[in-house]
């Protein structure tokens, strides 16, 4: 990790309230931090409220008509609670979505470009761009050509990592990128994960019910229950607390 | 033998006159997955435009110009009142949303300009000619070409630019593509737009052909056994599907029309669609779904 820690988290969610349509109440009281160039987990069961806290931070929420009615977000300091998916993007916070939502008729390499489209980059830096995903997913290069459609799982999962990657972000929010993975081939990506924030200094958010995985390599994690925030602390903190173990880690 | 030829060849090039009715479907279904019902208006409003401005002594290229321009701010006027506010609906919200679209625009050209017909002479005569002993209409060649020329600029467009590879992803995951930071409604503006410039252009073919008038809006019908035919998702699709149901309909009606009374070239299309509804659904180039086994 580098050393010059800021003081300032990269994120800070103060008592979010999240609403769906004006009525569904998704996320009722979820405040948290994620401090620069670590790696936070978000965990709790289905229908906790992790994607919408996710959805909420990245802007996405407001497209599928859900609306923060209450609380603030912060980025770097600044209130993004209004703030739309593109000015995030290009201010370096990108989702990558549950599911991960590849292009399915674009190929592999265009899946890829399509993240890095907001920066306007030259030719020359989007060839960089790419190069710099392809040397952490080697097994995307020989796949640029192929349909991102017809990728495995687990390479569809790499390309919505790499593809998030090429607008260079800070902070990624990551949801269940373990999701319909081979154990091997969740250890293989949550490996890039861990690498990512090491050497690049890339922050991850991560939403998982994968719990055993996630406190493995995340620095910090939450327990959401009922939109709620259970329990939070140090991986060593929760690992220790015999009574979350049973309740939502599965540990 | 020659007959036959000449039958055929006529076909085709009418064929390329529903092609390009159809494109416009093409453009703007592969960026936002609808069907949009409204392009037959919009190809009448350019028309009618266009041939008023005309009447009024404007200039060719003037007239032109500025149809263009008001193609273009009919665009982002439907982006900015009606899809702007229907993001992530289902497509049958939109599709709807465009077929209420249709008629408002239909009525507000006729409201602009009166409901006559208008003649429109693009100066490209109408006179057959004659080519290695058949007779083909100069017109139709004008406007193969001018579809020609489209076809080539589109698919330039969406395979080597990045704007297109933007479009193309928007057709796909619309969320993910906000994901990503693509900027949905700029996206939505130029499909628009460029979809109401090829309406333009089929717009000022076939009002010349037909006249500009009220029933120019339903040639919206002929594209639709096209587009079964070619595939909602191709362009090189609309143009194929175009030159099937001209040439087919054509020979139809010459060889088959006799036999059974006339008249075939009407229904012809649509029984052909059917058929390709049951063998082939997504049509000959259109995007079948993807399914990993």
């Amino acid at each position: 990790m580098s050393t010059e820690l800021s003081n300032v988290p990269i994120l800070q969610l103060q008592s979010i309230e999240v609403v769906y349509e004006k009525v569904i109440l998704a996320v009722k009281d979820v405040s948290l931090s994620v401090a620069a160039n670590s790696i936070v987990a978000l965990l709790g069961a289905n229908g906790a409220g992790k994607s919408t806290t996710l959805k909420a931070i990245s802007g996405l929420a407001a497209a599928q008509r859900g609306e923060v009615v209450r609380g603030r977000v912060l980025y770097q300091g600044d209130d993004i609670t209004q703030a739309n998916p593109a000015a995030l993007v290009q201010g370096g916070l990108v989702q990558v979505l549950e599911g991960r939502h590849c292009f399915a008729h674009l190929g592999v390499e265009e899946n890829l470009i399509t993240g890095a489209l907001i920066k306007r980059p030259t030719a020359s830096v989007l060839k960089q761009q790419l190069e710099r995903i392809y040397h952490y997913f080697p097994r995307l290069k020989k796949l640029r050509k192929n349909l991102a459609g017809y990728a495995s799982g687990g390479e569809q999962q790499m390309v919505a990592i790499g593809r998030a990657l090429m607008a260079e972000p800070k902070l990624v929010l990551l949801d269940e990128p373990s999701m319909g993975l081979a154990p091997l081939v969740v250890e293989e990506i949550f490996d890039i994960i861990g690498n990512l924030n090491q050497q690049q200094g890339v922050s991850f958010l991560l939403a998982e019910q994968n719990a055993s995985i996630a406190l493995k390599y995340a620095h910090h994690g939450y327990v959401i229950e009922n939109g709620r925030v259970a329990a939070h602390g140090t991986t060593q903190e929760l690992k220790a607390r015999s009574d979350l173990q049973a309740l939502y880690l599965g540990i | 033998m020659s007959f036959f030829f000449e039958v055929l060849l006529g076909g085709l090039l009418a064929g390329v006159m529903y092609s390009l009715i159809a494109i416009g479907f093409v453009l703007i279904y592969k960026a936002s997955g609808v069907f949009n019902f409204a392009q037959g208006s919009m190809v009448l409003f350019a028309a009618l435009t266009f041939v008023s401005l005309l009447e009024r002594s404007v200039p060719f290229w003037g007239a032109f110009v500025f149809t263009l321009l008001i193609m273009l701010v009919l665009a982002w006027a439907i982006e900015r009142f009606v899809l702007r506010q229907l993001v992530n609906r289902p497509p049958i919200t939109l599709f709807m949303a465009t077929l209420g679209l249709s008629y408002i625009i239909e009525g507000l050209a006729q409201a602009v300009w009166g409901a006559q017909v208008h003649g429109l002479d693009l100066g490209v005569s109408d006179e057959p000619f004659e080519l290695g002993g058949m007779l083909l209409s100069q017109f139709d060649l004008f406007a193969a070409a001018v579809a020609g020329t489209l076809v080539v600029l589109l698919s330039l467009l969406f395979n080597k630019t990045r704007t297109g590879i933007a479009l193309r992803a928007v057709a796909d995951d619309q969320l993910a593509a906000l994901a990503v930071g693509i900027r949905l409604h700029r996206l939505w503006l130029i499909v628009w737009a460029v979809a109401g410039v090829v309406g333009l252009v089929a717009g000022l073919l076939w009002g010349a052909r037909l006249g500009v008038q009220f029933s120019l809006s339903l040639i919206v019908l002929k594209a639709l056994p096209v587009l079964i035919i070619g595939g909602f998702t191709s362009i090189g699709g609309a143009i194929v599907g175009g030159l099937i149901i001209g040439a087919s309909e054509k020979l139809a009606e010459v060889f088959i029309g006799p036999i059974i009374g006339g008249g075939i070239e009407n229904w012809f299309p649509y029984v052909l669609a059917m058929l390709f509804l049951l063998v082939r659904p997504a049509g000959l180039f259109g995007e079948r779904a993807i399914e990993r086994v």
